[in-house]
C-alpha cells in the first residue's frame, strides 16, 4: 500500500485502493461480529454465567443470527416521525465510524490514508456522530428518545473537549499529527511509549473516550432504568442495527487510536522481541484495549447524571489543560 | 503532489464506502423483510401508554449553555493544535502567549461553575 501512494493516480490505482478499502470494511464487520459474541462470553463468565452457547460451536454464530433477524425484522416508522431525518440519522452515524478508519496506520508498511492532518481528522470527523444521534431523537417525536439525544449530546461534547486536549501532549512530543509519524517515534522499550511520560493525557484520554463511546459506566444515554433505551428508542430492524454497529466500529477505532497514539503502536515492549512481526504486537495491545473496555463493563456501575457533567469539565479538563503545560515546560527545560 | 492526491482519494473511498454499506443494507432489507403496518405498530412509543401530550417536549435550557461552552474550548482546541505542532520550533514566548490564552479560557469555566451551570438539578 505504501509504495503506491507515490505514483501517479490512475483508475488502475484507484480501484486497488477501493478493493483495500472493502477488504478493511470486511474485517471491520467479522471484528464488530466477534466483539459482540466476545463481550458477550465474557461479561457472562464475569458474572458466573455461561452466556451465548447455543448457536453454532460455542455460540460462535450467535451474532450472526441476531443480525440475520435483525435484517429480516419488519422496519416501522412511527407516524409522527419525521421520516426523512429518521431514515438519515442511522447512515450519517455510521458513515464518520467508518471514514475515521482510514488515517490509522497498523504497521510501518501496512497503512491507508497517510495525511499530515491525520489526528485533526480522526476528532473532527468523529464530531460528526454526535449530530446524528440527536437528530434521531429528534426526528423520533417521542419524550424518551428526545431526552436520551439531548443528554447523549451534551455528554459527547462534553467529553470531547478534554478528549482532544489530552492528545495535544502527545502532539507536542512528537511535533506532528501524522498517526503514523506518532507511532514511528516510539521506541522499542515499552518505557519510550507515550502513555508513561503523558501520564495524566493517558488517563484522561481512556477516561473521555470510554464516555465518548457512551460504555458504562457512562452509558447514560441509554439509561433503561430512567429513559427506556434513549435517543434508538423508535427504531429497530435493521436501522437500529447501523446504531449499534456504530458503536462497534468507534470502540474498533478507539482501540486502535489508544494503541497508536499512548502505546507505541507496532513496537514491541522489549527491544529484543522486536522479531516478532510488528502487525502481531499492534493485534495484542489492540486486543488489550478491548477486553480493557468490556471488562469495565463487567466492572463497574452506572454513574449518576449529575456526576457525569461535572467530571467531565470540573476534573478533565482542568487536568488536559495541565497536562499540556507540564509537558510544555518539560519541553522546555529538558529537550531543547 | 501525488501523495497528497491518492491519500485523500483514500479518504473520499473510505467515506463513500460508508454511505454504501447502509445504503446496501437497508436495500437489501426492504426485499428480505415484511411490511405489514397496523395502525397501532405506528403509534409513538411509550411505555404502553397512549402518548401523553406532545412528543418534542420543551427540554432544559442548560443543553444549550453546554453547548456553548463546547464551542469556547472547542475552538481553543483548534488554535492548540497548530501550535502543539510547532512547539519544538518555537521559544519559550509561545509558550507564555499561550498560557495567557489558557488562562482567559479558564476564567470563562470558572465564571461558569460559580453561576452553576456545571450544576445538575433536574432532567
Amino acid at each position: 500500500m505504501g509504495g503506491m501512494l507515490d505514483d501517479t493516480l490512475t483508475w488502475g490505482n484507484a480501484f486497488v485502493f477501493l478493493l483495500w478499502g472493502v477488504v478493511l470494511l470486511v474485517l471491520v464487520l467479522g471484528f464488530v461480529t466477534y466483539a459482540i459474541y466476545f463481550e458477550r462470553k465474557i461479561i457472562g463468565w464475569m458474572q458466573l454465567r455461561i452466556g451465548p452457547n447455543r448457536v453454532g460451536p460455542l455460540g460462535l454464530l450467535q451474532t450472526v443470527a441476531d443480525i440475520l433477524k435483525l435484517l429480516i425484522k419488519e422496519d416501522t416508522i412511527p407516524r409522527k416521525a419525521d421520516r426523512v431525518l429518521f431514515m438519515l440519522a442511522p447512515a450519517l452515524a455510521y458513515v464518520p465510524a467508518f471514514g475515521v478508519l482510514a488515517v490509522i496506520p497498523y504497521t510501518q508498511d501496512l497503512y491507508f490514508a497517510d495525511i499530515n492532518v491525520g489526528l485533526l481528522y480522526y476528532v473532527a470527523l468523529s464530531g460528526i456522530t454526535t449530530i446524528a444521534i440527536v437528530l434521531g431523537g429528534w426526528a423520533s417525536n417521542n419524550k424518551y428518545a428526545l431526552l436520551g439525544g439531548m443528554r447523549s449530546a451534551a455528554q459527547m461534547i462534553s467529553y470531547e473537549v478534554p478528549l482532544v486536549i489530552s492528545v495535544v501532549g502527545v502532539i507536542m512530543m512528537s511535533g506532528t499529527m501524522n498517526l503514523r509519524g506518532i507511532a514511528e517515534q516510539q521506541g522499542d522499550w515499552f518505557w519510550q511509549w507515550n502513555f508513561l511520560p503523558q501520564i495524566i493525557g493517558f488517563v484522561v484520554f481512556v477516561i473521555a473516550a470510554v464516555s465518548e463511546l457512551n460504555r458504562t459506566p457512562f452509558d447514560l444515554p441509554e439509561a433503561e432504568s430512567e429513559l427506556v433505551a434513549g435517543y434508538h428508542v423508535e427504531y429497530s430492524g435493521f436501522r437500529f442495527a447501523f446504531f449499534m454497529l456504530t458503536e462497534y466500529v468507534y470502540m474498533y477505532a478507539i482501540a486502535a487510536l489508544t494503541t497508536v497514539l499512548f502505546l507505541g503502536g507496532w513496537h514491541a515492549p522489549l527491544a529484543f522481541l522486536d522479531f516478532v512481526p510488528g502487525i502481531v504486537w499492534f493485534l495484542l495491545k489492540f486486543a488489550l484495549v478491548v477486553f480493557f473496555l468490556i471488562w469495565l463493563r463487567g466492572t463497574m456501575p452506572r454513574i449518576r447524571v449529575d456526576q457525569l457533567m461535572g467530571l467531565g469539565w470540573k476534573v478533565l479538563l482542568p487536568l488536559a489543560i495541565l497536562n499540556v503545560f507540564v509537558t510544555a515546560v518539560y519541553l522546555e527545560l529538558f529537550v531543547k | 503532489m501525488e501523495k497528497y492526491i491518492n491519500n485523500y482519494v483514500i479518504v473520499t473511498i473510505f467515506i463513500l464506502l460508508g454511505i454504501l454499506l447502509p445504503v446496501a443494507a437497508l436495500t437489501a432489507g426492504r426485499i428480505l423483510r415484511p411490511h405489514k403496518p397496523t395502525n397501532e405498530k405506528e403509534t409513538t412509543y411509550e411505555s404502553g401508554n397512549e402518548p401523553v401530550g406532545e412528543g418534542q417536549v420543551r427540554f432544559n435550557v442548560r443543553y444549550y449553555l453546554f453547548a456553548l461552552m463546547f464551542v469556547v474550548f472547542d475552538v481553543e482546541t483548534v488554535f492548540l493544535y497548530p501550535w502543539a505542532v510547532a512547539y519544538k520550533q518555537l521559544g519559550l514566548f509561545v509558550l507564555v502567549e499561550m498560557a495567557i490564552f489558557a488562562g482567559l479560557l479558564l476564567v470563562g469555566l470558572l465564571y461558569a461553575w460559580r453561576k452553576k451551570v456545571l450544576k445538575w438539578n433536574s432532567i
